[in-house]
């Protein structure tokens, strides 16, 4: 028990009849990241709110760092910090300002607060920009500039809420590169997002939101294998071959599905890595081979199938 | 059973933080563009209208035995007095101040940081209060002051103790009718998304007051009290229906008690028949202690207002949706 942070067991969210968040069973670990994704309005804001005891459950159990939001959120904004999308700073106000009014409120003494306030800055690389007016800042650097704002508490638990939204891929990789490095100094992180490709990289579990309810969850690799029913995707190019390719490749152990994509052009959908086996198929058929990959399996992909599967389903 | 365990109180004092929220309220209206404006507005006031009285008082070479507070009260035309400026420049300072506290959190998308910290909505609503209140009663307090260095310098005689108190008790008047305008600002900044919509409601409310009350009261006296036969007793219920109904106006409130309070030879402040008087010598000053128990329904009344308003902010503000 002592090493979850975040446990929530039939957590429900209603807003009159709109159900918001649906029976939601979210374990997250000390020292993980976890991705809560979906796309708008699939709950996850609504989520992160009650996890901080800003909204109230309408049913089910919170239990963040061990204390209960709704009866102890003050235990939990101490040790937790909350990013959320589009944050606001007071603009008139320098950064150095905006960060002491944050340590007041958290009831820091002064020495300590400027001693914790340049270590964050120094942390997000803003402490040049420290005396500048917050109305001056790009997008990028509020959002660094958020990060010093919760690292001033020494959080054990980050909350972001789309953090990447509005970035520019640079800034949104630097910025993806910090949350790596606060996660190796032990902070537990929650994020959310709909870009997926940008949180893949850094997640270590996965959370899919659809319509208030978490559908799946897991490893990257985990949800890969089980909505697209392999672990690997092997693209090929080939030609010439004295028999049919598509019935030969479709012939070998392990194949889940292979896809004709375009002329010459198939991809393997497969348990096991099969390039080896794929090459030796082709060869023997006396086909050329021009090329042969695996492609790495993206949440898109996963995402993109998995929702066509549920369509299909309620079409059906 | 559940239920029971999930309504147990919240921990932690809801005061957590709300010196922190004042502090930054107080130096964001103290440095901001908006309060050096209504700075000169009021200094010029005050310099205007006690210079006027001034020179209202030396012209008139009386010997009134209150010669200091008729600094607040002398009129010279075309200005008002002192006190009646200050009943229209106070509530639209204190709408100034506050018109904006909440939804400008809001539009500027500092409520989710600032209630994501450790601290309780309450200590952030009734820090923006008090913060605006604190500002007020410091500008209203050095302005009282600065009359009173013009009265000394241009009277050259020292005020008595009683006049010191009586226009003490008149900052406090004052001082507690801002709070209202405020508490009514702040009410106004919860409800409305929009700054501007709630700076316009509120100075609606205040137009409202000012301009068609007295008017409405009137018209409403004659027909829910008109006078059919021409009795005295009709006049006189009449009469009070009038003075109840326009005390429903703070600004009416406000009034009455800067009369109470400036002025000690007035008695009272509802009707006097000719008979109550018997005995009277017209003209005798009353004691402090006599003026303020006259004034006091009326500060009170303005007390319990804000209070009352302060209290529908509070309900408003702790079930809005912080996501936005």
């Amino acid at each position: 028990m002592a090493d979850l942070i975040i446990e929530t067991k039939d957590l429900t969210k209603k807003y009159g009849d709109f159900v918001a968040v649906r029976s939601l069973n979210l374990v997250v670990k000390q020292g993980e990241i976890y991705g809560l994704l979906g796309p708008n309005g699939a709950g996850k804001t609504t989520t992160i709110l009650m996890l901080l005891g800003l909204t109230e459950p309408t049913s089910g159990l919170v239990r963040v760092l061990g204390f209960d939001p709704a009866q102890q959120p003050l235990k939990i904004k101490s040790q937790a910090g909350y990013i959320p999308d589009q944050v606001g700073f007071y603009d008139e106000l320098t950064a150095m300002e905006n960060l002491i009014y944050i340590a007041k409120l958290n009831g820091i003494p002064r020495r300590e607060a400027e001693k914790r306030i340049n270590e964050s800055l120094k942390k997000v690389s803003l402490t040049s920009v420290e005396g500048k007016r917050v109305g001056t800042f790009s997008r990028g650097m509020r959002q660094r500039l958020a990060v010093a704002d919760v690292l001033i508490k020494n959080p054990k638990l980050i909350i972001m809420d789309e953090p990447t939204q509005g970035l520019d891929p640079e800034s949104a990789r630097e910025f993806l590169k910090l949350i790596r490095q606060l996660s190796d100094s032990g902070i537990t992180i929650l994020l959310s997002s709909h870009l997926l490709h940008q949180v893949q990289v850094i997640c270590d579990r996965v959370g899919l939101f659809r319509s208030g309810e978490m559908v799946l969850e897991g490893t990257v690799n985990e949800l890969a294998k089980k909505v697209l029913g392999g672990g690997f995707h092997i693209s090929l190019r080939a030609n010439d071959a004295k028999k049919n390719l598509f019935d030969e490749l479709k012939k070998m152990s392990n194949v889940v599905d292979v896809k004709f994509i375009a002329p010459d052009h198939y991809s393997i959908v497969a348990s096991s890595d099969l390039r080896a086996q794929a090459a030796k198929t082709i060869i023997d058929a006396g086909g050329n081979l021009y090329s042969l990959d695996v492609d790495n399996v993206s949440l898109d992909e996963i995402y993109n199938s998995f929702f066509q599967e549920v369509t299909h389903e309620t079409q059906s | 059973m559940k239920r029971n365990h999930k309504q147990k109180a919240r921990e932690g004092s809801p005061w957590t933080g709300l010196w922190a929220v004042i502090g930054k309220e107080m130096a964001d209206h103290l440095t901001s563009a908006r309060m050096r404006i209504l700075e000169i507005l009021i200094i010029l006031t005050a310099a205007g209208t006690g210079y006027a009285a001034i020179q209202q008082i030396s012209s008139s070479n009386n010997q009134d035995q209150f010669l200091f507070l008729r600094l607040f009260t002398a009129a010279r035309e075309p200005l008002p007095a002192f006190a009646g400026f200050l009943g229209f420049l106070v509530p639209l300072v204190s709408i100034a101040l506050v018109f904006d506290a909440i939804n400008g959190e809001f539009n500027r998308r500092t409520i989710s940081r600032i209630v994501s910290q450790p601290i309780y909505r309450d200590a952030l609503l009734l820090g923006k209060f008090l913060g605006a209140f604190f500002t007020l009663a410091l500008v209203l307090s050095a302005i009282w002051l600065l009359i009173f260095g013009i009265g000394l310098l241009g009277i050259g005689v020292p005020p008595t103790l009683d006049e010191v108190l009586r226009s003490v008790l008149f900052l406090v008047a004052t001082i507690a009718y801002g709070g209202f305008w405020m508490a009514l600002g702040l009410l106004f900044s919860t409800i409305f998304r929009q700054s501007a919509t709630a700076a316009l409601a509120s100075i609606a409310v205040w137009l409202f007051f000012t301009a068609f009350w007295e008017m409405l009261v009137s018209l409403a006296v004659q027909t829910i009290l008109p006078i059919q036969f021409g009795f005295l007793e009709e006049f006189l219920a009449q009469a009070k229906l009038e003075l109840t109904l326009s005390r429903i106006s703070p600004n009416t409130l406000f009034a009455e008690s800067t009369v109470g309070l400036l002025n000690p030879s007035v008695r009272s402040l509802g009707l006097l028949l000719p008979f109550e008087l018997e005995g009277a010598i017209l003209g005798a000053p009353l004691p402090v202690g006599q003026s303020l128990l006259l004034t006091w329904p009326h500060l009170t009344g303005l007390i319990a207002i804000t209070i009352i308003l302060f209290a529908f902010s509070y309900i408003v503000f702790q079930r809005r949706e912080i996501r936005s």
